[in-house]
């Protein structure tokens, strides 16, 4: 077993009412998926203040995904659709800013998707997993 | 086109003050040097005749000046707005800042404006005078005597590009009204995106690690003009204090820029007052850039009342997935 084996960080953002209990299902329905995925519960995807995905990213974060429901499922009736324009914009900004754009994702899971929750997570961790450390959003006093 | 000159300003002023309609003016006041002036108000015809100027270093954008100072007492206050300014001046009301009953505005026409530091990197050090009367400037240095240089070469950034000769709000207009002019405001965005990220990441690396933390592009921004701002919370990490590394330069500016998503106007101040000559708009331009493309065509402050793209969606809104894989394409 290789000792220094790099294990990424990653930061969930997920709704409470599609994503989060997208997260339930999966777990509900043993599908695994990757213990590096911490998931962080929000009352709607539109919660997620472009500064949060930031400072994630600052206190050691590798990679950022938000999870909300399906465009036009929102529990507050149009909360997903601010976020899918804000996040649009602010992933184009990091892309802008030679960010690995591969780092952030928007997904959206409904709350009988468990098994797209698992295959989403699978898939961001392999893809960060590849990408490495993150150096280019690091803050280095954050850093243990 | 006739230029205006400082005089012209005054006679209207001084008109506008003495039949009662407006109270105080809002205007450039001389500076140590004959290229830093400072925005002042006036009172009487008298302060002006001694302190007031306008020349081609008069770039100062005064929208925002007016959500202050149209709330200390009553009466009307002149101000003179260029055409950018006229667009600031419609997103702050647009955003409910001021009361327009409270401001009288003179739209003065532009033939773009002069960066000081454009003529010191070229001239060097030492500026003594500068005479702006015509397209040549003629700039007396302490060590060289006195030298030609052309308007055209130094001018702002924000002019270099100019978007628009119109205004869009006024109650006097001086001269003819202009048109909107069909810049090439965004090559320098598209080049940058044409580049790597890798080149991209040093491009900006290079750029933003000149960055103080000053404040001034947010002091300035029309934009910005919440009464608490996050980058003055000692709380926040990010807090009025020199960046301790690349992170918290990288955090601010992406901020600062996202902010005023939707809302900036391009004025091009943040990147006037930078005193570490950041390319400030090319950040702000990416974001208009990208509204462009993704949401159709939106200028902001171009009408009073319009909604902005940020606060607006449409139920076919490109994912941000695609968003960021649009330049590969």
């Amino acid at each position: 077993m290789q000792v220094n084996e790099f294990k990424p960080k990653i930061v969930a953002f997920c709704c409470n009412w599609c994503s989060y209990a997208g997260a339930d299902l999966a777990g509900g329905s043993r599908l695994s998926y990757p213990a590096e995925v911490k998931v962080i519960r929000v009352p709607c995807s539109c919660r997620v203040n472009p500064m949060f995905v930031l400072r994630a990213f600052q206190r050691g974060a590798d990679g950022v995904i938000i999870c909300g429901c399906h465009p036009g499922d929102c529990h507050y009736t149009s909360g997903n659709y601010f976020t899918r324009r804000r996040m649009a914009l602010l992933f184009s900004m990091l892309d802008y800013l030679g960010i690995e754009k591969e780092r952030t994702r928007v997904e959206w899971v409904s709350a009988a998707e468990g098994a797209k929750f698992a295959a989403t997570m699978n898939d961001f961790v392999q893809t960060v997993t590849a990408l490495g450390e993150n150096k280019r959003l690091e803050d280095l006093r954050c850093k243990r | 086109m006739q230029k205006i000159t400082r005089d012209n300003l005054i006679e209207i002023a001084e008109k506008l003050l003495a039949d009662g309609t407006v109270t105080r003016v809002l205007g450039w006041k001389k500076g140590e040097f004959s290229y830093d002036q400072t925005p002042a108000i006036f009172t009487s015809v008298q302060e002006m005749k001694d302190s007031f100027v306008f020349d081609d270093f008069s770039g100062a954008n005064f929208s925002k000046y007016l959500v202050k100072e149209t709330r200390k007492e009553d009466g009307k206050v002149l101000a003179f707005l260029k055409p950018c300014d006229t667009y600031s001046f419609n997103q702050l009301l647009t955003e409910h800042r001021f009361d327009r009953e409270k401001v009288y505005v003179v739209g003065i026409p532009c033939e773009g404006m002069v960066d000081i530091n454009k003529i010191k990197m070229a001239l060097g050090d030492g500026v003594v005078s500068i005479n702006t009367d015509s397209n040549t400037l003629k700039v007396e240095t302490l060590y060289d005597g006195v030298k030609e240089i052309a308007k055209a070469d130094v001018l702002l950034e924000r002019c270099k590009n100019c978007k628009s000769k119109k205004h869009v709000a006024f109650d006097q207009l001086l001269g003819e009204e202009g048109d909107v002019v069909d810049s090439n405001r965004f090559d320098q965005v598209a080049e940058l995106e044409k580049m790597s990220a890798d080149e991209r990441f040093a491009f900006w690396q290079n750029e933003l690690s000149r960055c103080i933390r000053c404040n001034a592009c947010r002091d300035a921004c029309p934009a910005c003009t919440c009464e608490k701002c996050v980058f003055d919370n000692p709380n926040s990490g990010v807090e009025n204090k020199s960046p301790a590394n690349s992170f918290e330069e990288k955090m601010f500016h992406i901020i600062r820029a996202f902010h005023v998503a939707g809302r900036c106007t391009d004025c091009g101040e943040c990147s006037r007052v930078c005193p570490q000559n950041i390319p400030l708009h090319l950040l702000n331009r990416k974001f208009i850039k990208d509204i462009n493309s993704f949401y159709g065509d939106y200028q902001a402050g171009e009408e009073v009342g319009s909604r902005a793209p940020l606060v607006n969606y449409t139920k076919e809104d490109i994912e941000p997935g695609d968003a960021v894989n649009k330049g590969d394409k």
